[in-house]
Formats: structure tokens, sequence, C-alpha cells
């Protein structure tokens, strides 16, 4: 019998039963739908996390005043003012160290026309951008003259820039912080989500002795909030940690046994354990998707055993008539993996379909790859073969007179 | 003993020797004498042989082994010892494939109970066998249809056997038997479900069969009338053959 001939007629029994096998198919669309969605779910995840971490520049190291015990800060940074400018030059020329950008922050109220809105303000210096590998979309970074002459200039993040200034270009136009007048460089191009799920493009950016003279007054001249420093190498991060930690407690004199003033925090180290959290919760997502398509492999299972045992006789006349063993295991297999088959394709498109309503309703990105799609197929397909085989061979084993005997 | 005249090849088509049959019963009997003892023996020494060409009639009280023998006949079933050789052929000797070959090739069935696949147009019936032969489904119907038309039933090739009288059903079995052209048909009562006037038009068209193509026939039946359109009576009892011979015109 030919393989076209016993899909027609594996067809054909699965049509007769359409209630029964509509219900035993739910079991697989459910399973597989699930599958999809927690793939799609679990991939999202992992794509945000890579995006943020990728967000944040490469090779970077960053230091805050405070120390660390235990793993937490012991003072939150900013509270005790430690780092300095100097420290900052001098980190910049460790010989493992690319470039240092010093950081000062505040928060501040902008204000263009009629709109306001309320922000964090960064004061960096051009080295900023570089390590955080971060490009204006229009207008151009601040520069070394801008720094040097504390200029008023601004760049605006893609989210203030929209608060404040709409559909209009802001650059060359000119905002109030705090109200004094900033003439605005440049917008910066999107960066999206960090780690800690800030919206990175809400904030805007003055040179920092500008940021020092004008804008947060002057408690302690020459401090700065934290510093990034980019390492000249991915393979470099370790040694410009050491040498960072040396450095700092050099010039910060302090004595050995006494713990730091501040802390290097090594941004590979934490971007690995972030990435690796996600791939963990992909694969339990997973896992747990997977354990709805065992149940519905076992209801396929049960369904082909019960059929089986129903169509004894019509096993017997089969092979009364001429079907070999071949002919029964491959009708009634077929069977079970047309059921996987349709349900795994239907449970592929509702897989999708509820991944986007997903991400519509949460805001949650979901990302489907071809490579899902592909794996649920084979999923359904296995779980098909795994599950149809049992019952198949049953059927194929029995003898042509006990099955023809059988009431 | 008067043998009938066919005899086309030397060697006989069916050649059984010594055949015993041994039930054990921890299966679960399906008889309704089953029970008590641990074996029971249905079939003892059969012996007999059928040439090509031949009709015999199979008779017998009812658990005198009939249905069993036409069982192994038919390789349905497996002997417990003896011989059988169909067309010159050692059966033990073929394997589940083969058996399954031989029943689909050179063996056309009819059961006293018809056994059509239900839900399955009279068409789609007679061409299963077909269709295990790795025939394609459009010639398979096409010979199908031939098949019907010969037994008389090509209007009712669309309907399924439950729209079907039992006459009707018994021929499109019939059919089914016959479509792979088979040297040899066994039917086990094929009549034993039909009114007398029924039987005899199925009797007819096995008749003709016989006369007209020179297929084998064996059948078994409890009617003495129907045995009289045979040509040669074996009678069984208690699993013995007790009567051989050929049937008067
Ligand atoms: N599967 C089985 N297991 C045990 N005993 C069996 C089995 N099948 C048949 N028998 C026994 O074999 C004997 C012969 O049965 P068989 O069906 O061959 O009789 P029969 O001559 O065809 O009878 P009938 O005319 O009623 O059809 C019976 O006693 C029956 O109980
Ligand atoms: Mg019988």
């Amino acid at each position: 019998m030919s393989l076209l001939a016993i899909i027609g007629e594996a067809l054909r029994a699965l049509r007769l039963n359409r209630m029964r096998t509509g219900l035993t198919m739910l079991g697989m669309i459910i399973g597989v739908a699930a599958v999809v969605l927690m793939l799609a779910v679990g991939q999202g995840a992992q794509t945000m996390v890579n995006q943020a971490i990728s967000s944040m520049g490469s090779n970077l190291l960053i230091v805050v005043p405070g120390a660390t015990s235990s793993g937490a800060l012991r003072s939150a940074s900013g509270s005790v003012q430690t780092l300095t400018m100097g420290d900052a030059q001098a980190i910049a020329s460790l010989p493992s160290v690319k470039a240092a950008a010093p950081l000062i922050t505040g928060t501040a109220q902008l204000n263009y026309g009629a709109n306001n809105w309320s922000t964090v303000v960064t004061g960096v210096t051009p080295d900023y951008f570089q390590v955080r590998d971060w490009g204006t979309d229009s207008g151009a970074l601040f520069t070394e003259v801008d720094l040097r002459s504390a200029t008023r200039v601004v760049l605006l993040g893609q989210l203030t820039a929209k608060n404040l200034f709409g559909d209009e270009d802001p650059t060359g136009k000119t905002v109030r912080i705090k109200n004094s007048p900033f003439l605005v460089a440049g917008v910066l191009g999107v960066k999206g989500q960090s780690l800690d799920g800030r919206d990175q493009d809400d904030a805007v950016f003055i040179p920092l002795t500008t940021g020092q003279r004008q804008v947060f007054g002057n408690q302690f001249p020459g401090t700065i909030r934290f510093l990034m420093a980019q390492a000249e190498s991915a393979e470099m991060m370790e040694e410009a940690e050491a040498e960072m930690n040396q450095l700092l407690r050099q010039r910060h004199r302090i004595a050995e046994g006494v713990e730091n003033d501040f802390t290097v925090r090594n941004m590979a180290a934490l971007t690995a354990v972030a990435s690796g959290a996600a791939k963990v919760m992909s694969v339990m997502l997973g896992a747990i998707a997977s354990v709805s398509l065992l149940v519905g492999g076992i209801g396929i299972m049960n369904i082909m055993l019960v059929s089986v045992t129903e169509r004894t006789r019509e096993i017997g006349i089969r092979m009364a008539i001429g079907a070999n063993r071949r002919a029964i295991l491959a009708q009634f297999l077929l069977e079970a993996l047309v059921i996987c088959i349709l349900g795994g394709v239907a449970g592929i498109a509702i897989g999708i379909g509820g991944a986007w309503a997903v991400s519509q309703a949460v805001g949650m990105v979901v990302v489907i790859t071809l490579g899902t799609v592909l794996l649920a197929f084979a999923f359904a397909s296995a779980v098909g073969i795994f599950f149809g085989f049992y019952p198949a061979r049953k059927a194929a084993a029995l003898k042509p007179v006990e099955a023809l005997r059988y009431e | 003993m008067a043998l009938p005249e066919q005899t086309g090849s030397g060697e006989p088509l069916i050649q059984v020797e010594n055949l015993c049959k041994i039930y054990s019963l921890d299966s679960g009997a399906a008889g309704s004498k089953g029970g008590g003892t641990v074996n029971s023996q249905v079939l003892f020494d059969v012996s007999l042989s059928i040439h090509r060409g031949e009709f015999v009639a199979i008779m017998g009280h009812s658990g005198s082994g009939k249905s069993t023998l036409m069982n192994i006949l038919g390789c349905l079933d497996t002997p417990t010892s003896g011989h059988y050789w169909l067309d010159e052929r050692d059966i033990a000797l073929l394997s589940d494939d083969e058996l399954a070959r031989v029943r689909n090739r050179n063996i056309g069935f009819v059961f006293q109970g018809f056994n059509l696949l239900k839900r399955m147009t009279a068409l789609d019936n007679v061409a299963t066998p077909l269709l295990y032969a790795g025939v394609n489904r459009s010639d398979s119907r096409k010979r199908a249809l031939e098949l019907l038309h010969q037994t008389g039933l090509g209007n009712f090739a669309a309907y399924q056997p439950n729209q079907l009288s039992g006459g009707q059903q018994q021929r499109v079995a019939i059919s089914r038997a016959l479509v792979n052209n088979p040297q040899l048909i066994l039917a086990d009562e094929p009549t034993g479900n039909l009114d007398t006037q029924t039987s005899r038009e199925i009797m007819a068209v096995f008749q003709q069969l016989n006369r007209e193509q020179g297929i084998t026939i064996v059948l078994v039946t409890h009617e003495d009338d129907i045995a009289a359109c045979t040509r040669r009576l074996v009678r069984l009892q208690d699993g013995r053959v007790v009567h051989d011979a050929g049937v008067l015109a």
C-alpha cells in the first residue's frame, strides 16, 4: 500500500471520529502553542537583556564612591563624595584603560516654550559618549572646547526631545534648564532600556564643567558622582579592574587592611550573570511548556490505544484481505502523526498569535524565530511517533484469527 | 472415492497432512464449549488434498472444527502440528509478510458475517485488497467497479455496508474476494445469514465462478441443498474427516 493511500486511510479514520480527533488534537494544540509562546517570551527576555547589555557600551567598568560589604553597597553612592576629577584622569592614563568618563548627575526641570519636563541631567566629558558607544541622531556631540569653557550646550535623549519638542527638530533651539538657557547641540540616538529597567532615552547631557559651575552648585568642588571606564579589550577587563583598585587605593591613601572607600564594578561579570539568568528563564519556560506537550502526547497514546481495541475486528479484516504488519503499523502510526502534525501547525499559529497578544497587552518583547517554529514542529512530530508507536505496534502484532474473532 | 475430473496439474492446490489443532485455554476461550481442561484438541490428523478447479463443501456439526480448518487453510491461523502445502508451498516456512501476501494474492475470503469495513463504500471495500497489493487508487477503483458489475451490484458502488441488504453485502464480499484474481476462494458459511432465495443466488455466483473461471472453491455449510451445489463433500466430526466423496449431480 502506498504511503499516499495510507495517509488517505488515516485521514478517513480521523474524520469518522471528528469529536474525538478534535479533542485529542486540542491537547496537542495547547502543548505546542504553550511551547511556542514560552519560547517567544523567553527569547524576548533574552533579547531585551542582550540589548540592554550592548547599549551599556563594551568592556565597561564603573567606579562608585563608598565600599561594598557582602555584596551590598553600604552607603548609597552620592552620600559620600570620594571620587575626584583627578581620579578620573589618573584612571584614563592607565595602560589597560582606553577611556574614563567622570559623571555628575542631578534632576532638573527643562522648559521649551510651554512644555516642561523633569529629567536626569548628567554632566559628562566628551569621552563619555565614546565609553557608552553613543552617537547623535541629529546635531553633534559637544567637544573638549565646550568642556573647557563650560558652555551652555545640551544633548537631549530621544524621549526628552520628544516630550519637549514633539515633532520639531530641537537642534539649534534653546531650552531652559533650571531657568538658564541652553543651546541644544543635538539629539542622541535611541538606547532603550538599561539592565535595571530605566529608560536611558529619558536623559539630557551637559558638559561636566557647566554642570559643576552652573547647574548643580559647588558643594564639593572637583568631586564627581561616579565614573565609567572602558578597558582596552575584553581580555583586559580583570587587569583594568585590578589596576584601578590599586591606583585608587594609592591616590586615596588607604592603609593596608582598611576597606576601600570606593567600589570598582566589572560590568562583564554583571552582564554574564544577567544573560545567564535570562537563558535559564528561557529554558525553564520551555521546560514547563514541554510538560503540557507531554500531557498532550499521553492523550494521543490513550486515544490510539482505545482506537486499536475498538477497531480490532477491522484490523482482522484488513489482515485477512492482505494487509501485512507494516501496513497496519503505518496506518495507526500515521493517524497519530496526522493528529500531531495538524495539531502542531494549529498550535504554532495560536502560539504566534498568543505571543503577539502578549506583546500588545503587556508590552513585553517577544521573539519568534524560524528555529522556534521548526523546534515546535519537530517536537510535535516526535511526540506523535513516540506515543503513536506503541498502540500501532500493538495493532500490528495482533494475530489475524484472534482479531477477526474479537467482538 | 470418486474424485472430480479436474486435475489441471498433477500436484493438488491444497494438500494437508496430519493436521492437528490444539487450543490452550489459558487465553480465555471464545467458543461456548471452552473451559475446564487446559488443552482442547479441535483437529485430529486431518489429511486432505484439493485440486485446482474443485468445488468442495465441508459439513459437520457445530463445533466439529470446520472454521478452525478453514482458518488454517486461509493462512489466518497456524496448525499445532502437521503440514500444509498451498500451491506446492509449505506454509509453515513462510514469514508473516509472505503469509499476508498469500492472503492478498492467492486466497479470497468470504465470511458468514460478511466482514466488510464499516463506513466505507462498497467500491472502496472491494478496492482495498488491491491497495494492499500496491495498485494505485484509480486503477483499483476501476477494477473494483468491474467486479461489482459482475456480481450485479454496479448500482450500489457508493453504498456503505449498513445501507445494503445481507445478500448485497455478501456479493460485495465476494467481489472483494475476487478482486485480486485468486486461485482459491474460502467461504465459511457464506449463506448462513441469508434466506433460501438469496442463498440460492449467492450459490449461483459461486457455481459460475467455479465453472467459468475455474476458481477453486471450498465452502462450509450446514445445509444439504447448499452442499448439493458443490461437487465434493467433506464431512468433519469431532475434528476428524469421516466422509470424503463426490456429490451426485
Ligand atoms: N480460540 C479458541 N480457543 C479455544 N477453543 C476454541 C477456539 N476457537 C474454537 N475453539 C473450539 O474449537 C472447536 C471447533 O470450533 P470451530 O469454530 O472450528 O467449529 P465449527 O465447526 O466452525 O462450528 P460452527 O458450525 O458452529 O461454526 C469448538 O469446540 C470451539 O470451542
Ligand atoms: Mg464455524
